[in-house]
């Protein structure tokens, strides 16, 4: 049996011997091969000694449960990392930021607690996936719709808690904004409800967010102050239908307008879907185009003139590119909208998002097809599942084996700063990325396009891939790390990241000698003074880990 | 050269820095979503009905979201891209799997397919899932 740093082996065969008391002997794993199976299998690490690994794991099915592992640990000093569905693959996985902890595997609380139509809102426990709460809700016929994460396996809780995001619209693609009341095992073993579930018999739990006083539901996310064991929240009542339209303008600067317009009529509400931005020029896909090539492929080369042209245009930006897409009618840039709601409410909306591109010279327009809803079975095999809350896989073959990559990877890690929306960060982000990866002798970085998962500002989204060849990783790890602080040098700090970077991330965050990171240790200390839960998760730390 | 050919370069010179969700590309269509077993849309509930072999719910609910018919399962994918149609891509039309593959398979993963944990698939599903896979069939 593996044991944790810290703890004598009698000490931690006691603890485990209570743990198995509590949740039962088929419910705590101490061989390697089950504990092996906890292992973040896209670690950047991997299989390297730093890879961070748990020393054993235990999973309740019930809050009191949750709370009888917790009271253990304080005893034993047992250090424990609590996970949900353990699917955040790329920002850790199932494994714990603190090498030895033991998992607190949650799965098995995988009940469906309610989902109101009316009010359109659901409460769930940790171990619900995606899939499970959509299921739940289709078996019934409920007219309610999730926001979901490219991929279908993960939790509504864990996914908000790593603050993720999805597709409909926007105050539901933000999963941690559009959750309402939460229920927590603290760390001393204690139960919370925050919001309206703090007053006992509350009607309201998952109806009002803030309750009274100080609105602590944040502490919980992207944290290590206590295990989220219930969460509600907000759906999205079924749209009578779903439309998209598209904006292809032909100048490069054209991008100034087209962001200013587009943070208008999305700040105004008059495009309520996630916009999507792609190149036809530059040869960059929309996000919903780039998920449709992974079934359907990429369809014929470009011309050759068009590639060279490419190849010479310095961070995107060529006047002989620009001739050829006027030459030929490829748009520089096209922007893809997404309306939810009334049929002819929308067609009138996209009318009037028209009106206001129309300031850019040359600019065309598309319109698509409103699609009533609900969508048939064969429809639901044809659209961009996210966008219509339909929980998959389909992103899993990024890094897969395919026809064009006979060498898959092993995973692969994501770095992905905020930066703001504007079209002169966009130019500039291109410009320092580029410019970084040319230090590192990366291959030469084209353009990209941010995404628009959260209202406000953009976010770029590079991912690395992990392999199996350690140099590799080594070599990709450090350029990672360095993309961190030409980031932060530049104002861009990161929205999430794997326990690996964690530190690294945290320590960009440092306004006034550290005084964010400062107060999460001061809170650590005090809602945690055994500091047995989540050490180091989003680099806090308790006290007898702290360096210096 | 377009951005998600210069991304495949990348990849196999597994030094990448590419933008997630734009980039690399696609492997065969795969084949009909209209099979013999019901419904396969990516995510549908799949019931219970007399006829359904041993472990057939079990791989339904586990295994066929990536692994199924019908379009946007990466696995069947990645076996299409890796067999080239020379054995099927479909895990329930294959002739050749054994139980103490299929188990291995999933408690220790394969390229992008992480090991599942006892927690999300116990070793009793488990069993039924490889029994199934590998039952014999004329």
């Amino acid at each position: 049996m593996r044991t944790p740093p810290g703890i004598g082996p009698a000490d931690f065969a006691t603890a485990i011997g209570q743990f198995e008391q509590a949740v039962g002997r088929q419910w705590v794993f101490t061989s390697d091969e089950d504990v092996d199976l906890y292992r973040d299998a896209f670690s950047p690490f991997i299989g390297e000694p730093e890879e961070r690994v748990a020393s054993a794991a235990v999973a309740p099915d019930t809050v009191e449960q949750v709370q009888a592992i917790v009271r253990i640990a304080n005893q034993y000093r047992v250090p424990l990392y609590p996970v949900s569905t353990g699917r955040n693959l790329g920002y850790g996985g199932s494994a714990p930021a603190y090498s030895g902890s033991v998992v607190v595997d949650l799965k098995r609380m995988n009940r469906v607690l309610e989902v109101d139509e009316d009010n359109a809102y659901a409460l769930v426990e940790p171990g619900v996936s995606y899939f499970d709460l959509y299921r739940y809700i289709q078996e019934r016929g409920l007219r309610v719709w999730i926001d979901v994460p490219d991929p279908g396996w993960g939790s509504p809780i864990g996914n908000a808690l790593d603050r993720g995001g999805g597709y409909t619209r926007g105050q539901f693609r933000n999963h941690f904004d559009a959750h309402c009341g939460m229920e927590i095992v603290l760390p001393n073993g204690e139960l919370l409800r925050t919001g309206m579930g703090a007053l006992p018999g509350a009607k309201t739990w998952q109806q009002y967010k803030s309750g009274f006083g100080p609105w602590v539901d944040g502490l919980f996310s992207q944290s290590n102050f206590g295990i989220v064991t219930k969460m509600g929240f907000w759906l999205m009542p079924e749209p009578e239908a779903y439309f998209r339209g598209s904006v292809h303008a032909g100048k490069r600067e054209d991008l100034h307008q087209l962001v200013k317009t587009l943070n208008f009529v999305e700040n105004s509400g008059i495009t309520n879907g996630m916009p999507d931005m792609g190149s036809p020029l530059l040869g960059i896909q929309t996000i919903e185009e780039f998920a449709r090539s992974m079934e359907a492929g990429q369809g014929p080369a470009p011309e050759a003139e068009l590639l060279a042209l490419r190849d010479r245009a310095e961070a995107g930006d060529s006047a002989p590119l620009e001739a050829y897409g006027e030459r030929k009618g490829l748009p520089y840039w096209t922007l893809r909208l997404k309306f939810y709601g009334p049929a002819k409410a929308i067609l009138a909306q996209w009318d009037y998002v028209k009106g206001k591109f129309s300031v850019i010279p040359g600019v065309k327009f598309e319109d698509g097809e409103p699609v009533r809803l609900p969508l048939s079975e064969q429809q639901r095999e044809r659209v961009h599942y996210p966008e219509f809350g339909i929980p998959s896989l389909n992103m899993f073959s990024i890094g897969a084996r395919s026809r064009d990559n006979p060498n898959p990877t092993h995973g692969h890690m994501w770095f992905s700063p905020i930066i703001p929306r504007t079209a002169a960060a966009i130019f500039e982000a291109n410009r320092v990325f580029a410019a970084a990866a040319r230090e590192f002798n990366l291959p030469a970085l084209r353009f990209s396009l941010p995404s628009c998962y959260w209202e406000r500002a953009f976010i770029f989204i590079f991912a690395f891939p992990v392999t199996t060849d350690p140099a590799t990783n080594l070599k990709n790890r450090t350029a990672f790390q360095r993309l961190i602080e030409i980031g932060a040098q530049q104002g861009w700090g990161e929205y999430r990241t794997a326990p690996a970077f964690q530190d690294a991330i945290m320590n960009t965050y440092s306004f006034n000698n550290h005084a964010l990171r400062r107060f999460h240790e001061t809170l650590k200390d005090a809602v945690d003074p055994n500091g047995i839960l989540s050490a180091g998760r989003y680099g806090i730390w308790p006290k007898h880990l702290r360096k210096s | 050269m377009t951005r998600r050919r210069a991304a495949v370069v990348v990849s196999s010179l597994a030094v990448a820095l590419l933008p997630a969700g734009r980039a690399l590309r696609a492997a065969d269509p795969s084949p009909s979503s209209t099979g013999p077993t019901g419904p396969a849309w990516t995510a549908a509930t799949v019931v219970p009905a007399p006829g359904q072999p041993a472990g057939y719910l079990q791989y339904r609910k586990m295994c066929a979201v990536c692994h199924g018919r019908g379009p946007d399962k990466p696995g069947t994918r990645a076996l299409n891209a890796k067999y080239e149609g020379k054995v099927s891509a479909l895990l329930e039309e294959r002739k050749d799997l054994t139980v103490d593959f299929v188990k291995f398979t999933v408690r220790h993963g394969v390229s992008v397919m992480p090991p599942f944990r006892k927690t999300e698939l116990s070793d009793a599903d488990l069993d039924a899932i490889a029994g199934y896979l590998a039952r014999k069939r004329r």
